[in-house]
């Protein structure tokens, strides 16, 4: 039980009862949609990007509680950063979740809390499925992203 | 068919032998004594299974149906009363009408490639339900679009229960198979299929029964039914996985074309042509899975020796048990109420995804099943994405339904 509390951190349960950016953007100038097959987690990130800093990201979807925080983070965690420093994030976050080496000098902040996701495998594309969607809209890339 | 509402005159299982069959049982699970409730998914198997395999490999390891030596007798004599066991045990006529397979979705494949094809034209329907597994929905979808077909689909009540009215409407002058699920894997409903092959004979149509969760459950008499096909998979009965069946009138096998080329389905072979063997071996294509076939009919040998009627009263007891305490935990809403249900819980818990509710009962040693159930129809037809299964077998006990019932009030709290 007190493992549960290590996955299920406070802020986790807040950001997956409150997701933040939580809507469909009008002014999106990229979009990805991200499927997780296994559990059926949907997610579609808007990017407004404006000379390689994204100005505003939102998200829509449905899935799991890990899913849907880890969505709504990183949404906070990206905006106003350009889409380099985005995906040096990302590299990190899933450094953190896969157990390899990380350093490197960037700081995760509250994205740290899904670091007790490493103990359950099965459930690291609960908390990427939205990084490998954003990844998606950042490289303009259309195809539908899936975990699989 | 259906589960017994008493249990007068049913031998009770003793559950303490039972549980001492089933050595995967007896094991700590991140700490906790492991309760396995996702027998749906597969069973756990017993000693008798694992030593009747283990022993085709220590003594009668060889191929079947060519070797002039001892062992390949033995192993041919133990793979051939398998089919006979499989016969006996579903009240098949003829052991000639069952087909190994590697599971229940290829015998649907088979039934679709071999029976179906041949005779299917554009503008001809294959009828279904909505509560398909995938394995019963692809195969027929993939024949339509290589036919122009079309795919007609049963619709069930918010019970989850087929409209048998609907049912009758859908099968029409172009209907040339009907493909059903005996007992549903997602919402547990044991469906009136007696009455259905009834309603398809009447209008000349062939039935296929998804017979996978039936087999554990149910005696299944096949000549009594009187369905043209019957597909089931040992695994979900207690027997290894990678083993399963078919079922198929003899007349109707006899007029099917080979499903996959290969040793053993031959009489003989020259390149201006091939004589195909006779059924069954002519869908029985190279090396088949011999030691599967000898633990498939040692499950059976098994569950029979238990009785079925046992299994089913223990089952509706666990069924009815953990109905009321499950659905007694606020915000629990079940999925799948059917009056004739087998052991199987589907539900949902208002604001809580089914992912994280598997992950918190899985760190108590409580193993469901979360997910779609390979059952997206359905799942859409709930307007849920998934739900979590507790699917329960005959060694499962009323302890287990109060570890569960726990383990859902420590979802509550995590989430609270």
């Amino acid at each position: 039980m007190s493992d549960m509390r290590d996955l299920y951190q406070e802020v986790i349960l807040d950001h997956n009862k409150k997701p933040r950016n939580c809507y469909a953007m009008d002014c999106a100038t990229r979009t990805a949609d991200g499927h997780n097959p296994l559990c059926g987690d949907i997610v579609k990130v808007y990017l407004r990007i404006e000379a390689g800093i994204i100005k505003e990201i939102s998200f829509q979807g449905h899935g799991c509680a890990i899913c849907t925080a880890s969505t709504s983070l990183m949404t906070e965690s990206v905006k106003g950063k350009s889409v380099a420093k985005a995906k040096e994030l990302f590299e990190v976050f899933h450094e953190m979740l896969t157990g390899v080496a990380e350093e490197q000098g960037v700081e995760l902040g509250k994205l740290q809390v899904f670091e007790g996701v490493r103990e359950y495998p099965v459930r690291v594309k609960c908390a990427t499925l939205a990084w490998h969607t954003l990844n998606a809209a950042m490289d303009g890339d259309d195809e539908s992203v899936t975990t699989e | 068919m259906t589960l017994p509402t008493a249990t007068a005159g049913v031998q009770a299982l003793d559950i303490e032998k039972v549980r001492a069959d089933f050595p995967a049982l007896h094991q700590e699970s991140h700490g906790h004594p492991l309760v396995y409730l996702d027998n749906a998914a597969t069973t756990q198997k017993p000693r008798a299974v694992i030593d009747a395999v283990r022993t085709f490999y220590e003594r009668d390891c060889s191929n079947v149906h060519r070797g002039v030596h001892l062992l390949s007798q033995r192993a041919t004599v133990a793979f051939e009363q398998s089919r006979t066991a499989i016969k006996n045990h579903i009240g098949a006529n003829d052991s000639r009408e069952i087909v190994f397979t590697r599971s229940t979705t290829e015998g649907i494949n088979l039934v679709a490639a071999s029976f179906v094809r041949p005779r299917l034209e554009a503008g001809d329907e294959i009828l279904i339900s909505t509560m398909e597994h995938h394995s019963n929905i692809v195969p027929w979808q993939l024949l339509c679009e290589e036919k122009g077909a079309e795919l007609k689909v049963i619709p069930i009540n918010d019970k989850g229960e087929i409209i048998l009215e609907e049912y009758e409407k859908l099968l029409s002058a172009r209907t040339r198979i009907v493909g059903v699920v005996h007992v549903s894997n997602a919402l547990g409903t044991i469906n009136p299929v007696r009455q259905m092959i009834e309603l398809a004979h009447s209008r000349g149509v062939p039935i296929l029964l998804d017979g996978a969760q039936a087999l554990p459950h149910l005696q299944v008499d096949v000549q009594e039914l009187d369905c043209d096909f019957f597909v089931c998979s040992a695994h979900k009965a207690y027997g290894p996985t990678g083993i399963g069946a078919l079922y198929g009138k003899r007349e109707h096998l006899l007029e099917m074309v080979p499903y996959q080329g290969g040793g053993d389905m031959i009489l003989s072979v020259s390149f201006d042509g091939t004589t195909y063997n006779e059924p069954p071996h002519r869908f029985e294509a190279g090396t088949p899975n011999i030691e599967g076939a000898i633990g498939f009919a040692e499950a059976l040998r098994y569950l029979d020796e238990i009785g079925l009627e046992s299994v089913a009263a223990h089952e509706a007891d666990l069924l009815a048990t953990a109905t009321e305490a499950v659905t007694e935990v606020p915000g629990v809403r079940l999925v799948g109420s059917a009056r004739d249900k087998a052991s199987v819980l589907s539900f949902v818990i208002d604001g809580i995804h089914p992912h994280d509710i598997g992950t918190i009962l899985d760190s108590e040693g409580i193993a469901v099943r979360a997910g779609h159930h390979c059952a997206q129809p359905v799942m859409a037809r709930y307007g849920v994405s998934a739900t979590v299964r507790a699917s329960f077998g005959l060694y499962n006990t009323h302890q287990e339904i109060a570890a569960l019932v726990a383990g859902l009030k420590q979802v509550k709290e995590v989430f609270a």
